[in-house]
């Protein structure tokens, strides 16, 4: 992490165009991917195990989850606004720049989703899996919180494929 | 505060209010961001931003009178989430600055990521603490 983030700081110091484009694409792939990847199929097989089994896989897997999603996030945007300034795109004239618009709002609608639901309900059951004797309904009633706003962030996550490949080819 | 079949205390909407203030900086950021690279009106983001600081504030204050909480775990997530989004707001600070945003926007954007780095803490200290086991503690 403190790697990449250096990376990061070095390559929106010097404007380095190929860092802040292989750090805004590399990053945004991997968010996407794995925003897709939990919401829409990780998630509904969570959806469909028993809770002893969810329990044991949620104590492996959202400790991960914890640490990557945000060095992606911070990665992605950072990178993508210093990215669209070098290269102009944030001055282009309407109706072109509705589609940057659209990409702060879908960004804006996600981050309140995320960080006001699926992380807090993410966090929440990892410390309920710390106790000796975790609250097997809690668990599941946050777990499937935290799959449906993976579900909905990765079904938003098309939307952004959709708008950045058009700002890429405008 | 009752506790219900699944652990879920009855607390303040202390979520609630942190998710509404986040939420208010979000939009007051994506206005201002819409008119990059130039600067559009501060009015209305200006009044989004008092608006999100004004709940924090109360925010803040319901959650300090609570006592039967677990205000060790709290501050142990919170203040771990407090550094973690520190960095994540220092980090688009610097790229304010290095793109010589400068004057009252740059105050504004300012105010606007110091808000969202405490919001977040306050949300994910809650939403642990809520659910752990307290010893009648008291707010440090």
């Amino acid at each position: 992490m403190a790697v990449l983030l250096a990376f990061l700081v070095a390559a929106i110091a010097s404007n380095w165009f190929w860092a802040l484009d292989f750090l805004h694409v590399a990053g945004g792939g991997l968010w996407t991917g794995t925003d897709l990847f939990v919401g829409l199929v990780v998630g509904p097989i969570l959806g469909r195990l028993s809770i002893p089994a969810r329990v044991e896989f949620s104590a492996r897997f959202m400790p991960k989850m914890v640490l990557i999603m945000p060095t992606l996030v911070v990665l992605t945007l950072a990178s993508g606004l210093q990215l669209a300034r070098v290269m102009g795109n944030l001055a282009v004239p309407y109706p072109n720049h509705w589609w940057l618009l659209a990409s702060f709002i879908v960004v804006g609608v996600m981050a309140v989703i995320a960080l006001g639901i699926l992380e807090p309900a993410n966090l929440a059951v990892l410390f309920e899996l710390k106790k000796p004797k975790p609250n097997g309904l809690l668990i599941a009633k946050l777990m499937r919180r935290f799959i449906y706003t993976a579900g909905i962030t990765g079904v938003m996550q098309i939307a952004t494929l959709v708008i950045m490949t058009r700002i890429a080819t405008w | 505060m009752t506790n219900s079949l699944d652990g879920e205390r009855r607390l303040p909407r202390v979520a609630e209010l942190a998710v509404t203030s986040m939420a208010l900086v979000i939009v007051a950021g994506i206005y201002l961001a819409a008119y990059l690279p130039r600067q559009g009106p501060l009015l209305l983001p200006t009044a989004l931003v008092a608006v999100s600081a004004a709940l924090l504030l109360a925010n803040a204050f319901i959650l300090l009178r609570l006592r039967d909480f677990a205000w060790g775990r709290f501050f142990l997530v919170a203040g771990w989430a407090w550094l973690a989004y520190l960095l994540i707001a220092g980090m688009l600070e610097f790229v304010f600055l290095i793109d010589q945003t400068r004057g009252a926007l740059l105050t504004l954007m300012t105010v606007i990521l110091l808000i969202f780095s405490l919001d977040v803490p306050i949300l994910l200290g809650f939403s642990v603490a809520r659910y752990q086991g307290t010893a009648n503690s008291q707010p440090v």
